[in-house]
C-alpha cells in the first residue's frame, strides 16, 4: 500500500485500459471463431465435391484410362449436360424460396416441342419460336405460382399437377410423334460451334451459373430470397413482399426451364414428346448435392453446376466399363438421397427448411 | 399397500391431493420454495399467483415434467407418489391435466379426440364407430352437453372446445380409477377461461360442479380473482416461489385476495417514475379495432415509452402486430406525425416506408432466421444501401453488422455466426440493431426483455431510452410490471380488449401495475 489513492482521471484510465484489452480480446476471441470456419473441416465441406470429383475420375481412369483421361469425353459431356446445368438452376430458385417446382422437365419438353412445332410445320422463324417457347415457360410459371400463392396449395402438389398436364399439352401439340428438322441456325447456335473443344451450350450454361451465382449472393434481392424461404414470417414481418418474391421465383424457374428446352432441341435438331421428362430426377440430384458444396447448407449455383459434372462424370465413366444403361437410374436416385443425407448432416439434423 | 385412515366417502372429508415442502431450483433461482398444498376430496381448489410466482412450475412437477428438490413428498389418497413423478403413469395415479392448448385437433371429429388416448395406444383392429359415436353422445348426455360426437373439433366455439377438453380429462381420470372409485383422482384445470366470453365461463363451472359431484377434485388455475372466488372452495396464493396463504374463499374479499398476489410491502422498491415530456403527439391512433381488441383511441407523444400490459388474453398483446399492418381484420386508423393510414391498408413494407418499426416476441420464429448469419439477420432491412461496386458482399455485410454489433453489445461480437448460436440476450440486441439503424419514429415491440439475462436486460434499456430520447415514440407490450415500471413514461392497463387504465408518475410501480391489471376484471365486467 505504497500506492498514493488515485485520482478520479486515473481511475478512467486504468478503466480505459482494461477495456481496450477486453476488446483486444474479444477481437481475437472472434478471430479465433472465425478462423474456425477456415480451417479443414470447412474448407472439406466447401470443396468436398471437386475431390469427390477427382477421386471418382481416378478410379474410372484406373479401369479405362484411354476414355478417361481423354479431352475429347470431358468435351463432349460438358456440352451434352448444358440443359440439365440450365435444368438444375432453374431447380434452385424456387428452392431457395422455399417451394418445389416439379414441372420444370416438362416445361423443358414443351418449350423444346413448340420450337419445333412452330419451326417445322408452321414454318415460323427461330427467333420467334424461341420467343414463343420462353413465353410459354413464364405462362406455366405464372399458373404454378397463382395456385400456389392465392389458393395456399402446397407447391409440391400443384407443380406435380402442372406437370402432367404440361405433359398432356406436349402429346398434343406433337399429335405424340418426334419432329426432326429443326432450323440449322438454333442447331449451330448450340452444338456446332465449338470454343476450346467444347460445344457453346456449356458456355450458356456457364455464364447463367454465373448470373444466378451474382444473383443469391451479392444482390438484396437474393439475400431476401433466402430469408423468404428461411423464414417466411420474418421477411413478412421485415417488410419483404413474400408473395412477390416466391412468384417471381416460380417464373424466373419455369422460363430458365424453357430455355434448357431451347439447348436440348438446339442440341439434338429433333424434340421428341418425352425424353426431357428423364431430366427431372439428375436436376433434383444435382441441386441438392450442390447444395453440400461450394456455400454448403443452401442451394447455390456454382455447388449446383459442379454437381451436375460430377454425376454425369461418373455416369459417363460407367457407361465406357459398358455397364447396362439401368446404372444411370441407380446412380441419379442413389445420388439425390446421399445427396439429401449429406446436406441434412450439414444442416445439423434439424428438419428441411428450403 | 397401507390403507389410509381418512377414506370417508363425504365430499369434505379427507384429502385427495398432499403436497409437502416442495422446492424447485432453476440454476441459481428457486422457482418453488418449500411449498404445501393440500386439497380435499371433492374440493375445487383455487392456484392463484401473478408471473413467476411458481404457478406453473407447481403444475408441471405434478404432471411429472420437473424433478422436485429432494425432501419433498406427495400424496395421492394418502398414498405416497413416487418422486419424480413418473409422466406415463400420472393418469394412472388419478392425475389428470386440461392446459391452456387444450391439446385438441381441430380437424378430427368430436369423439376421435375425446377417446384420442384409447385409438392411439389400444391394439384395435375392427374399431366400431357407430359404438364410438354412441358412448360420446352418452357422454354428453350425463353432462348434459350440446356437443355433437360427429362434428369435427374445428367447428366448435372456443366454450365447446374448452368443455370437451375438461370432458375428455374427466373421462380418462374416472377410466383410469374404475378399479379403485373411492379414489376418483384431481383434475387439473390451467388457466382455461381467459379466451372464453362470460356466459362460456359460467358452462364451464357448470361442468366443474358436476366433475366434483362425483367426488374428484378440481385443482383451478387461474389468473382471474373473480373467476376463483365464484368457482373455488378454497384457494393457496403463491408469491415469488412462496407459498403465501391458503383461504377459504367464501370468506376471502376480493381486495384481500388482490394484495395476496401482488403483496403490499415493496412500495419504496422504484423511486425512478419517469416524467412524461410535454411535447406533441407523434402517433395517433383511432378506433382501432381488432379480433379481441377495441375500438379504442391513443396517442404517443414524441419521446415518449408507453406500456402496455394487461391480464392474459386482454388483447394487449396484439397491439404491436395490429398497428404494423401484421394482421388481418384490423379496423381504425393510425397518424404518424400527422400522417394518417386506415390500419387495414397498412401492410410491413407501408409501414416501414412510414417509419414504423416491429420487433415481434418470437425471436427465432418471427423477428430473426436461426439458420442465417447474424450479419444478415442484422442488415437485412438495409441490404440496398450496404451495396457497393461488386454487390452486396459477405464482407460488407459482415462489416457493417459487426459495428452495429460493437455499439449494441452484443457478445460474442462475429458476425459470420448463424444467429441461433447466440444468447437469447444478444439475440435480442443484434434483432434491436436490425431495427434502430432504420431511425424509426415508431418502435414497436413486444416482450422485449423476455428470456433475457439481467446485463442485456440493462443495456437494452439503455438502447431503448436513447431511441426516446433522439424523438422516437416507442411502445412496448409486456407483462413484466417490472420491466414497465423502470421504463415506461405511461402504461396503459388492458381488459378484455379495452383501456382500463392509464397510469403516470408516481403510479408507475411494479406494485400498482399489477393491482390495475387484476383489479380492471371487477371494474370492466
Amino acid at each position: 500500500m505504497t500506492e498514493t489513492p488515485p485520482s478520479s482521471e486515473a481511475y478512467e484510465a486504468r478503466i480505459a485500459a482494461l477495456e481496450a484489452k477486453l476488446a483486444a480480446l474479444e477481437a481475437s476471441v472472434g478471430d479465433a471463431t472465425a478462423r474456425v470456419e477456415w480451417d479443414w473441416k470447412g474448407w472439406a465441406e466447401r470443396y468436398g465435391l471437386i475431390l469427390a470429383w477427382i477421386a471418382i475420375i481416378l478410379v474410372l481412369g484406373a479401369f479405362k484410362p484411354v476414355q478417361m483421361f481423354a479431352w475429347n469425353s470431358y468435351a463432349s459431356m460438358l456440352g451434352s449436360n448444358a440443359m440439365v446445368v440450365v435444368l438444375t438452376l432453374a431447380l434452385i430458385i424456387p428452392l431457395t424460396t422455399g417451394d418445389f417446382d416439379l414441372s420444370v422437365a416438362s416445361v423443358m419438353g414443351l418449350s423444346s416441342m413448340l420450337i419445333a412445332v412452330l419451326n417445322v410445320k408452321l414454318g415460323y422463324p427461330i427467333g420467334s419460336a424461341i420467343l414463343i417457347a420462353l413465353l410459354a415457360g413464364a405462362v406455366v410459371g405464372a399458373v404454378n405460382a397463382f395456385f400456389i400463392l392465392y389458393f395456399g396449395v402446397f407447391s409440391l402438389i400443384v407443380t406435380l399437377g402442372t406437370g402432367y398436364f404440361v405433359n398432356g399439352l406436349i402429346l398434343w401439340v406433337s399429335n405424340s410423334g418426334t419432329i426432326a428438322g429443326v432450323s440449322m441456325d438454333l442447331v449451330r447456335a448450340v452444338i456446332l460451334t465449338r470454343f476450346l473443344g467444347i460445344p457453346v451450350g456449356f458456355y450458356y450454361a456457364l455464364i447463367l451459373t454465373g448470373v444466378i451465382w451474382y444473383v443469391f449472393q451479392f444482390t438484396a434481392l437474393g439475400r431476401r430470397m433466402l430469408f423468404v424461404g428461411r423464414g417466411r414470417e420474418v421477411a413478412r414481418l421485415s417488410g419483404v413482399n413474400v408473395t412477390r418474391v416466391r412468384a417471381g421465383a416460380l417464373i424466373a424457374s419455369s422460363v430458365m426451364a424453357a430455355f434448357a428446352g431451347v439447348l436440348y432441341t438446339g442440341m439434338r435438331g429433333v424434340a421428341d414428346p418425352s425424353s426431357a421428362l428423364a431430366f427431372l430426377l439428375p436436376a433434383f440430384a444435382a441441386a441438392f448435392l450442390g447444395s453440400t458444396a461450394i456455400y454448403p447448407g443452401r442451394f447455390n449455383a456454382p455447388g449446383a453446376f459442379l454437381a451436375v459434372f460430377v454425376l454425369s462424370t461418373g455416369v459417363m465413366g460407367l457407361n465406357f466399363l459398358g455397364v447396362d444403361s439401368f446404372v444411370q437410374n441407380l446412380f441419379y436416385g442413389g445420388g439425390l438421397v446421399v445427396a439429401v443425407a449429406i446436406s441434412q448432416l450439414i444442416r445439423g439434423r434439424k428438419p428441411m427448411d428450403g | 399397500m397401507i390403507q389410509p385412515a381418512q377414506t370417508g366417502l363425504a365430499p369434505d372429508g379427507g384429502e385427495a391431493l398432499g403436497i409437502e415442502n416442495l422446492s424447485k431450483q432453476f440454476g441459481g433461482a428457486r422457482a418453488l420454495d418449500g411449498v404445501s398444498l393440500h386439497v380435499r376430496r371433492g374440493e375445487v381448489h383455487g392456484l392463484l399467483g401473478s408471473n413467476g410466482s411458481g404457478k406453473s412450475t407447481l403444475i408441471k412437477v405434478l404432471a411429472g415434467f420437473h424433478t422436485p428438490e429432494p425432501g419433498a413428498e406427495i400424496r395421492l389418497y394418502g398414498r405416497k407418489v413416487p418422486l419424480p413423478i413418473p409422466g406415463a403413469e400420472v393418469r394412472a395415479l388419478g392425475l389428470a391435466f386440461v392446459h391452456q392448448h387444450l391439446g385438441l385437433i381441430p380437424s378430427l371429429s368430436v369423439t376421435e379426440n375425446l377417446y384420442i388416448g384409447q385409438l392411439a395406444t389400444g391394439q384395435d383392429w375392427a374399431i366400431n364407430w357407430a359404438d364410438l359415436h354412441r358412448r360420446a353422445a352418452e357422454v354428453f348426455a350425463r353432462f348434459d352437453l350440446p356437443l355433437v360426437p360427429q362434428a369435427p373439433v374445428g367447428s366448435l366455439s372456443a366454450v365447446q372446445q374448452a368443455l370437451l377438453a375438461i370432458v375428455r380429462a374427466y373421462e380418462d381420470l374416472r377410466h383410469a380409477t374404475q378399479d379403485h372409485a373411492d379414489r376418483p383422482g384431481v383434475l387439473v384445470l390451467d388457466e382455461p377461461t381467459p379466451f372464453l366470453p362470460r356466459a362460456g365461463v359460467e358452462q364451464l363451472f357448470r361442468l366443474v360442479r358436476q366433475c366434483t359431484a362425483t367426488g374428484a377434485s378440481v385443482i383451478f388455475v387461474s389468473h382471474d380473482v373473480d373467476e376463483v372466488r365464484e368457482i373455488t372452495d378454497r384457494a393457496t396464493i403463491l408469491r415469488d416461489g412462496h407459498l403465501i396463504d391458503t383461504v377459504e374463499t367464501a370468506t376471502t374479499s376480493h381486495d384481500a385476495f388482490v394484495e395476496r398476489i401482488i403483496g403490499t410491502s415493496m412500495a419504496a422498491y422504484h423511486g425512478a417514475a419517469k416524467v412524461l415530456p410535454a411535447r406533441p403527439p407523434l402517433v395517433e391512433v383511432s378506433d382501432l379495432a381488432g379480433p379481441g381488441v377495441g375500438p379504442l383511441d391513443f396517442e404517443i407523444a414524441e419521446g415518449e415509452i408507453l406500456g402496455v400490459t394487461g391480464l392474459i388474453g386482454s388483447g394487449f398483446d396484439n397491439l404491436p402486430a395490429m398497428l404494423y399492418g401484421g394482421r388481418d381484420g384490423v379496423t381504425g386508423r393510425i397518424a404518424i406525425g400527422g400522417r394518417g393510414i386506415r390500419l387495414n391498408a397498412l401492410t410491413p413494407p407501408e409501414a416501414m416506408a412510414r417509419g414504423v418499426a416491429y420487433l415481434p416476441a418470437d425471436r427465432l420464429g418471427q423477428a430473426g432466421v436461426g439458420s442465417l448469419s447474424v450479419g444478415d439477420n442484422v442488415a437485412m432491412p438495409v441490404y440496398p444501401r450496404l451495396a457497393g461496386a461488386l454487390g452486396l458482399t459477405d464482407r460488407r455485410v459482415a462489416a457493417h453488422a459487426g459495428r452495429l454489433g460493437a455499439e449494441a453489445g452484443v457478445k460474442p461480437n462475429v458476425p459470420a455466426l448463424p444467429l441461433s448460436a447466440l444468447s437469447g440476450g444478444n439475440a435480442q440486441k443484434a434483432l434491436m440493431a436490425k431495427w434502430l439503424q432504420t431511425a424509426p419514429r415508431l418502435l414497436l415491440l413486444d416482450e422485449p426483455t423476455q428470456g433475457v439475462d439481467v446485463g442485456a436486460r440493462q443495456q437494452i434499456w439503455e438502447a431503448l431510452d436513447r431511441t426516446a430520447e433522439g424523438g422516437a415514440a416507442i411502445l412496448i407490450a409486456s407483462t413484466d410490471y417490472d420491466q414497465l415500471a423502470q421504463l415506461c413514461h405511461r402504461v396503459l392497463i388492458f381488459s378484455r380488449g379495452r383501456i382500463a387504465a392509464g397510469l403516470t408518475g408516481a403510479q408507475l410501480t411494479k406494485d400498482t401495475i399489477a393491482e390495475h391489471c387484476y383489479r380492471s376484471m371487477t371494474r370492466i365486467a
